[in-house]
């Protein structure tokens, strides 16, 4: 997911410092330093009015970085308090996903089509004509939107030959797919978590990286400190998120304390054959078609504002569903932590009570910051290879979960409709199978909120062609070895 | 004959993680132009980012020449290239 740069950079370092104060002895005398430590007296204030608000905004990071709502931080209450909190509970899994920092979030007015000042109240009116919403109305001899009206189509802006109508935007909720963001009095970013489908576009494309997730990672190391069998069941994207090879990533995560290692491709392979077969009997049935149903962003889309295209939903469990079972039958007494490319896995991960914890890739490259663990010095881990075959391996990038299914049907034709990020368009389309009950294009629906599958969800670190490029690699080298 | 310039992007795990994986990627594209005169290299850790506790924050690291770059990104990685010319 197109993140920007230096604002998802501040995100980690503040994760790396939660990490460091944790290995530390003295977690909660450390945790309270580390606003002052990263803006210490006198120091360059690189983004916002004052050194004070700096910190402020930073306290605010740590507080989502150990799980916590920010909205019901009193501001007084010291990180160390928190720190403790988070300590002594147990079994911590977030009622919501996200959280939206109130310090840091600079109240960015709604989205809306403004005319500026520059406008000259000229004859022609070529905006008016323009609006096919009779959103414009001329008083006074200047132009006049209706709010009420307009869709923010922008034809007017355009249209104007003295560039005098402008877009104001606040970018979290340009690029929300479901209308899910809103403000409230003081302009201050709130998620309605009723229709949030948790795509992490938010996340993602705030300048001011005020939204954040809310993490289970100390929670995890706290597990591992405590010699918890805590075992890392790594989804099929991970393939070319961390550089070196698959196999000295296992091993590079092992060095973090995790017992064992399991890939969720595993769990794609039993997806895979349950879903041909589900396929198989829906069509014969005479249903018109069906759509995949394993991508949890997708699921709450259907859930929260498509529930009349639940009906063609697999029922088909997802590929974490199942690694999960196969996990606490091999490991009874382990905690499960996915180790999750995105935050709608991590909800799933929140829902499942075979899973204990998710942790995304960002937070476990954090990790391995601070615990200077270099992947490319790892002796490869080669222990207990699952034989996954290529098309689970493939089944993060988009397209794979079609090729991979229908694979395995045989004997009737799966013709492929591959709905990769849901944008507004996407969602209207799928809209319109829901209510015709039927899909027009093919009966074999694969739906990815991100944009090229898994490989792109909001928490990956390398770009899409690398990773399909190294999961590639992954693919020949098993073939070589089977053959 | 010209002098060949040597780009050296560090992928160690810290600099992988703070963004070199993603300016890789750019930077192949970008540095094209200046054909077999600019040679980049992925290099494995520069041992930069481990020195003090804090250094990684500064990271992701690019040699240009002798030259070190922290928190490279495209644009000065190409201020360097052109100054050295
Ligand atoms: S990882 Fe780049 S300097 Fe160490």
């Amino acid at each position: 997911m197109k993140t920007l740069n230096q604002a998802s950079k501040l995100k980690k370092e503040v994760l790396i410092r939660l990490v460091q104060a944790f290995l530390t002895d003295n977690f909660e005398q450390k945790i309270n330093d580390i606003p002052f430590d990263m803006r210490p007296k006198g120091s360059e204030i690189p983004f916002r009015c004052c050194i004070y608000k700096e910190r402020e905004i930073i306290r605010e990071r740590v507080i989502a970085g150990l799980g916590f709502e920010v909205g019901q931080d009193d501001e007084k209450t010291l990180l160390s308090e928190y720190a403790k909190k988070t300590i002594e509970r147990e079994n911590f899994k977030p009622s919501t996903m996200m959280t939206v920092l109130d310090t840091a979030c600079t109240a960015c007015s709604h989205s809306k089509i403004v005319v500026t000042e520059l406008c000259k109240g000229c004859i022609a009116k070529a905006c008016q004509s323009a609006c096919k919403f009779n959103a414009i109305q001329i008083i006074d001899k200047k132009t006049v939107i209706d709010n009420s009206k307009c869709k923010k189509c922008k034809m007017c802006i355009s249209a104007c030959p003295y560039n005098a109508i402008a877009k104001i935007s606040a970018p979290c909720e340009d690029v929300c797919p479901v209308d899910a963001i809103g403000k409230d009095e003081k302009g201050i970013t709130k998620i309605n978590f009723d229709k949030c489908i948790l795509c992490g576009k938010c996340i993602a494309s705030c300048p001011f990286a005020a939204v954040h997730e809310r993490s289970q990672i100390i929670d995890i190391l706290k597990e591992i400190k405590n010699k918890k069998k805590v075992i890392a069941m790594v989804a099929p994207a991970i393939v070319g998120q961390f550089p070196g090879t698959f196999f000295q990533l296992k091993s590079a995560i092992k060095q973090i304390g995790f017992y064992d290692v399991v890939e969720v491709a595993q769990g794609a392979d039993v997806t895979i054959q349950n879903e041909a077969k589900e396929f198989e009997h829906k069509m014969n049935s005479g249903q018109p078609f069906m759509t995949s149903s394993c991508c949890a962003g997708y699921l709450r889309l259907v859930e929260n504002t498509l529930p009349d295209l639940k009906p063609f939903v697999s029922d088909t469990k997802t590929p974490l569903y199942y690694t999960a079972e196969i996990v606490k039958e091999k490991y009874p007494d382990c905690v499960a932590v996915f180790i999750s490319p995105c935050i709608s896995k991590k909800y799933e991960s929140c829902k499942n009570d075979k899973v204990n914890y998710a942790l995304n890739f960002e937070e476990l490259g954090a990790i391995f910051v601070a615990k200077q663990i270099d992947v490319l010095n790892c002796q490869p881990d080669t222990d207990n290879n699952e034989n996954i075959t290529p098309h689970a391996r493939k089944f993060p990038i988009a397209g794979g979960v079609f090729k991979a299914v229908s694979n395995s049907v045989k004997n009737i034709e799966a013709k492929p409709v591959i709905i990769n990020n849901l944008d507004k368009k996407n969602i209207a389309l799928l809209s319109s199978f829901a209510k015709n009950k039927k899909c027009p294009t093919g009966n074999l629906v694969e739906v990815m909120c991100c944009q090229g599958g898994c490989i792109n969800g909001n928490a990956t670190i390398s770009t899409t062609n690398s990773a399909i490029k190294k999961i590639e690699e992954l693919v020949s080298k098993d073939e070589s070895e089977n053959s | 004959m010209k002098k060949v310039i040597t780009v050296k992007i560090c992928l160690g795990t810290t600099c992988f993680v703070m963004g070199a994986a993603k300016l890789q990627e750019k930077l192949k594209s970008v540095l094209e132009k200046y054909g077999d005169s600019v040679d980049v290299k992925p290099v494995n850790c520069l041992n930069i980012c481990a020195n003090t506790d804090t250094q990684y924050a500064k990271a992701p690291y690019v040699m240009v020449d002798n030259d070190i770059i922290s928190e490279a990104t495209v644009e000065k990685i190409i201020n360097k290239i052109e100054k050295g010319y």
